[in-house]
């Protein structure tokens, strides 16, 4: 089922938390709502929920006008994020309890109930848990009951408020990848809402970043990393460090440090990279003149973090480099090395410019 | 026991102040609590069996624990039922002067049970503001069990308030969404998902509240209007047997009504254990 | 927002109740004590306020409370102090013990101290013979009012400390300070709302018991009776006047009570929100 958002705001007292937002989302799409708290994308989550009512806009689910529609009548599922399950009832009464509230008319027989919920259980891997406690259960299987809770009555759409959020990063993991497999199979239309870019990249069709009540963009993984529209979805979406200085005749100066940045004009700029965007040499090329001193050494994973200091950087620049690379250069703390960046971005203009010269 | 408690809070005691505190302590407890209720055990001591059961079985006394026990019960539901409401409506909605309705919840803990009896009494007398408007109705409250049941229920109706009213507070906002979110009407929700979390509390509250309506005193006597066999609560019965001078009769009785207090005071600490320890998985 | 029961219609009808049952059974009673008290105008409520019976019965509970406060408060301190700060066997038989005044019935609790200090008492023998008169008389009033409210403190300061924890305290033996100037200096600022919060309850009920003492104070008019005994005599004797006039100062303080409790919970609620 498509969900049609159309300039949906909403305000608390004085707080303005959704300025007017559109969203389009396709049948059997993934959707991550990313943002840092404050964003807004709680709020969009509920009022598409029918928990909060927007002030002004209109949803659709498919060809279905759901805007006054009651949250008991919208056909969603929820999953919470503290996964809300009904800490007196068993597991099995959790997943059965939305059956059991459908009107008499409409409740399927206790025998059909007692095979959807195993089928709902069976799907979750937890079958042999129907008759325990939500006290008695791990934080990721709790959040496999909340699930098949959510998915027992059929829902048009299912909605999830920060579902991995609770859990330790290797739950995290897994059950991310469960449930895009999941997903997979199902093929429901969902919304998530994280504020872990990691997440929202990993597992979402397309991803809307938000922040202050705003949508920054809208965009799959790949667009949204590689083209950021603005200098907050660059920022939020991963490290970031910062190169300031005088630009002249296209070669931007700060302090004993020089670097080539073709088609910037004159004045005083800020310009942007990766840490992954770093690469490090013995000695400076005739395009980048970037002195830096090694201060702190982390390998993590496929990859050693490196902390750079110079006399020109107000604060130091972060970067990774391969463990190839960090053998080779023979890396220690207080290494005097040259940086060399292999792109640059530059948000200070009215559209967002990759300067990827070839240093 | 003593000396062995001494001991061990020497081994690891950090902060000073263990034996000081735990002489006044003792010496208070000792002095004011259990050297006047060992009394009691030594008067009853001199009773033989047979002599104590021909006391506690004295038609009139057994007569007045049917009063005292369907009214304490009648008392208790009613404030089982108001509790849960106010509490109710005191947390989840907002209306002009809600602080001034639940300031007055505790009124009947404030105000002195001597008080709230002769104003019962007075108020629902036959010429009494509300006494006046009932009689036509063929209803009178005043020296009947209703008047008892009434008083009893005046006094101990912070209970359930004051004991569902926090955990209600408490109760995430997820639990109802999440209950609305499956479909569900007020009324099931409510019944499935709300009153199951605020069990326990509604339970110790309500026990609690039988409890004192059991040894209620000054409150009911004014209404009650002391006829034999009929408006004589349990209390009373002791408090005339004292005024005779017969302290064995009163002793008697007043053991009848200690036990139970007691054992009903440990019941319901004990339950409310067991509930949370399943709440918070224990069990299996 | 979306709530269970938050339909106007039933938000209405819920409301509608509770305001009425709290009309008929909280506030009714409230207006009628004030109103008897002053049926027969101010002046007839002065003449009984200034009656020397009524005079020598304010005296009297003014004395009780004023000895049984400061004694339950010090009990209750120690008491909180004890179980919330040392582990020792015993500890929670000790809890349990201090929640029995709360269970009996109040005439059982003045009947425990008549069988022990009255005449044919344990003790009423060798005191009689001393020639101290404690039942019936104050001594034995104060005495029944301590049993009766001696939980109120130490049940108010218990599970505050006890959510506290003692790292605080810890910290200030490190640093080299005496017991009292720990309890003074660290525990005594952190308690104190809970503290005086017990000092009202424990007033309150001091001020007002009436089924212990009326079974330990034998009424003697003038000598024994308390203000809620005074009530009830005056009512026996159908001078109703008398009797809510009384009622209405006992009323008062109450009130009086209620809007101390809900200035401390507001305080308090106001600090939460400001942190």
């Amino acid at each position: 089922m498509s969900i049609r958002i159309a300039q949906i705001d909403k305000t608390y007292g004085r707080t303005r938390a959704l300025e007017p937002i559109d969203l389009d989302i396709h049948d059997g799409e993934l959707i991550g709502l990313l943002g840092p708290s404050g964003s807004g994308k709680t709020t969009l989550l509920r009022i598409v929920a029918g928990l909060e009512q927007a002030d002004g806009g209109t949803i659709h689910f498919g060809e279905r006008d759901v805007t006054h529609v009651h949250v008991r009548e919208r056909r969603i599922g929820f999953v919470f994020q503290h996964y809300a399950l009904f800490r007196h009832m068993s597991v099995f009464d959790n997943v059965a309890f939305g059956l059991h509230a459908l009107p008499r008319a409409q409740r399927p027989s206790s025998g059909e109930i007692r095979t959807r919920v195993m089928q709902l259980l069976e799907m979750v891997k937890l079958s042999d848990f129907a008759a325990r406690y939500p006290a008695q259960l791990s934080g990721g299987q709790q959040q496999r009951v909340a699930l098949a809770r959510a998915l027992a009555l059929k829902p048009d759409v299912l909605l999830l408020d920060e579902p991995f959020g609770a859990l330790d990063a290797k739950v995290r993991q897994e059950l991310r990848r469960w449930l895009r497999h999941l997903h997979e199979e199902l093929h429901f239309t969902s919304l998530f809402v994280t504020h872990d870019q990691e997440e929202a990249l990993e597992l979402s069709d397309r991803v809307v970043v938000m922040s202050n009540g705003r949508v920054e963009q809208i965009a799959t993984p790949d667009v949204l990393y590689r083209q950021p529209a603005n200098r907050f979805v660059f920022e939020f979406l991963g490290e970031v460090n910062r190169l300031e200085g005088d630009v002249e005749d296209e070669l931007l100066t700060c302090g004993n440090a020089r670097v080539a940045v073709p088609e910037v004009g004159d004045g005083r700029h800020e310009l942007l990279l990766r840490p992954h965007e770093i690469r490090l040499a013995e000695h400076a090329n005739d395009r980048a003149h970037l002195p830096v001193t090694v201060t702190a050494i982390v390998p993590v994973g496929a990859e050693v973090r490196l902390e750079l200091e110079a006399d020109w950087l107000g604060e130091p620049w972060q970067a990774a480099v391969s463990h190839a690379d960090f053998d080779r250069l023979a890396i220690t703390r207080g290494k005097r090395l040259f940086a060399i960046p292999s792109q640059l971005h530059r948000f200070d203009t009215a559209r967002p410019q990759t300067l990827a010269p070839s240093f | 026991m003593i000396a062995s408690t001494l001991r061990m809070g020497r081994q690891r005691r950090v902060l000073p102040g263990f034996g000081l505190s735990l002489g006044v302590s003792l010496t208070f407890i000792s002095l004011i609590l259990l050297l006047p209720l060992t009394s009691l055990v030594g008067q009853l001591a001199q009773l033989s069996a047979s002599q104590y059961w021909f006391l506690i079985t004295d038609p009139r006394i057994v007569a007045s624990y049917g009063v005292t026990l369907m009214a304490a019960v009648i008392a208790a539901l009613f404030n089982a039922v108001f509790g849960l409401l106010m509490a109710w409506v005191l947390v989840r909605y907002e209306f002009p002067g809600k602080r001034l309705v639940d300031a007055l919840m505790d009124l009947p803990f404030a105000l002195p049970t001597a008080v709230a009896g002769v104003t019962l009494a007075t108020l629902y007398s036959s010429s009494g503001w509300v006494g006046q408007l009932l009689e036509p109705l063929g209803i009178s409250v005043a020296y009947t069990w209703v008047g008892i049941a009434l008083a009893m229920a005046f006094t101990s109706i912070p209970f359930v308030v004051r004991t569902v009213q926090p955990v209600l507070e408490d109760l995430p906002a997820e639990v109802d969404e999440a209950a609305i979110t499956l479909g569900a009407k007020d009324a099931h929700a409510f019944r499935r998902v709300i009153l199951p979390h605020l069990w326990p509390a509604l339970v110790t509250g309500t026990g609690l509240a039988f409890v004192r309506s059991l040894g209620e005193f000054g409150a009911v006597i004014f209404i009650a209007g002391g006829k034999p066999y009929e408006t004589e609560i349990t209390s009373l019965m002791i408090f005339v047997k004292l005024q005779e001078y017969d302290y064995a009769g009163a002793s008697a009785v007043a053991s009848i009504v200690l036990a139970t207090s007691l054992a009903l005071l440990l019941a319901i600490n004990l339950w409310q254990g067991r509930f949370i320890k399943r709440l918070h998985g224990g069990r299996g | 927002m979306v709530r269970i029961g938050d339909a106007p219609r039933v938000k209405r009808l819920l409301i509608g109740i509770a305001l009425a049952l709290t009309a008929l059974f909280l506030v009714l009673p409230l207006v009628a004590i004030f109103a008897q008290a002053l049926m027969r105008g101010i002046d007839v409520y002065w003449h009984n306020l200034s009656d020397s019976y009524t005079v020598a019965a304010i005296g009297l509970t003014l004395l009780v409370t004023l000895l049984t406060v400061p004694v339950n408060l010090i009990f209750g301190v120690f008491l909180a102090w004890l179980v919330t700060r040392f582990e020792f066997p015993g500890r929670r038989l000790l809890q349990t013990l201090i929640d029995i005044p709360f269970a009996v019935s109040p005439v059982v609790a003045g009947l425990v101290y008549l069988l022990l200090y009255g005449r044919n008492g344990w003790l009423g023998g060798w005191l009689d013979s001393h020639d101290i008169q404690i039942m019936f008389a104050w001594p034995g009033i104060v005495l029944a009012t301590i049993f009766v409210t001696c939980p109120f403190v130490a049940r108010e300061l218990i599970p505050l400390m006890q959510a506290q924890g003692a790292r605080e305290e810890e910290a200030a033996v490190t640093l080299g300070a005496s017991g009292w100037t720990i309890f003074r200096r660290v525990t005594l600022p952190k308690i104190r709302h809970a503290l005086l919060y017990g000092v009202i309850l424990t007033n309150a009920r001091a001020v007002g018991e009436f089924g212990a003492v009326s079974v330990v104070a034998g009424a003697i008019r003038g000598q024994t009776n308390t203000l809620p005994l005074q009530v009830e005599q005056l009512y026996q004797d159908y001078n109703t006047v008398g009797a809510f006039t009384s009622a209405s100062l006992l009323a008062l303080l109450a009130l009086l009570t209620l809007a101390a409790k809900a200035a401390l919970e507001w305080r308090a609620a106001r600090r939460e929100t400001a942190t």
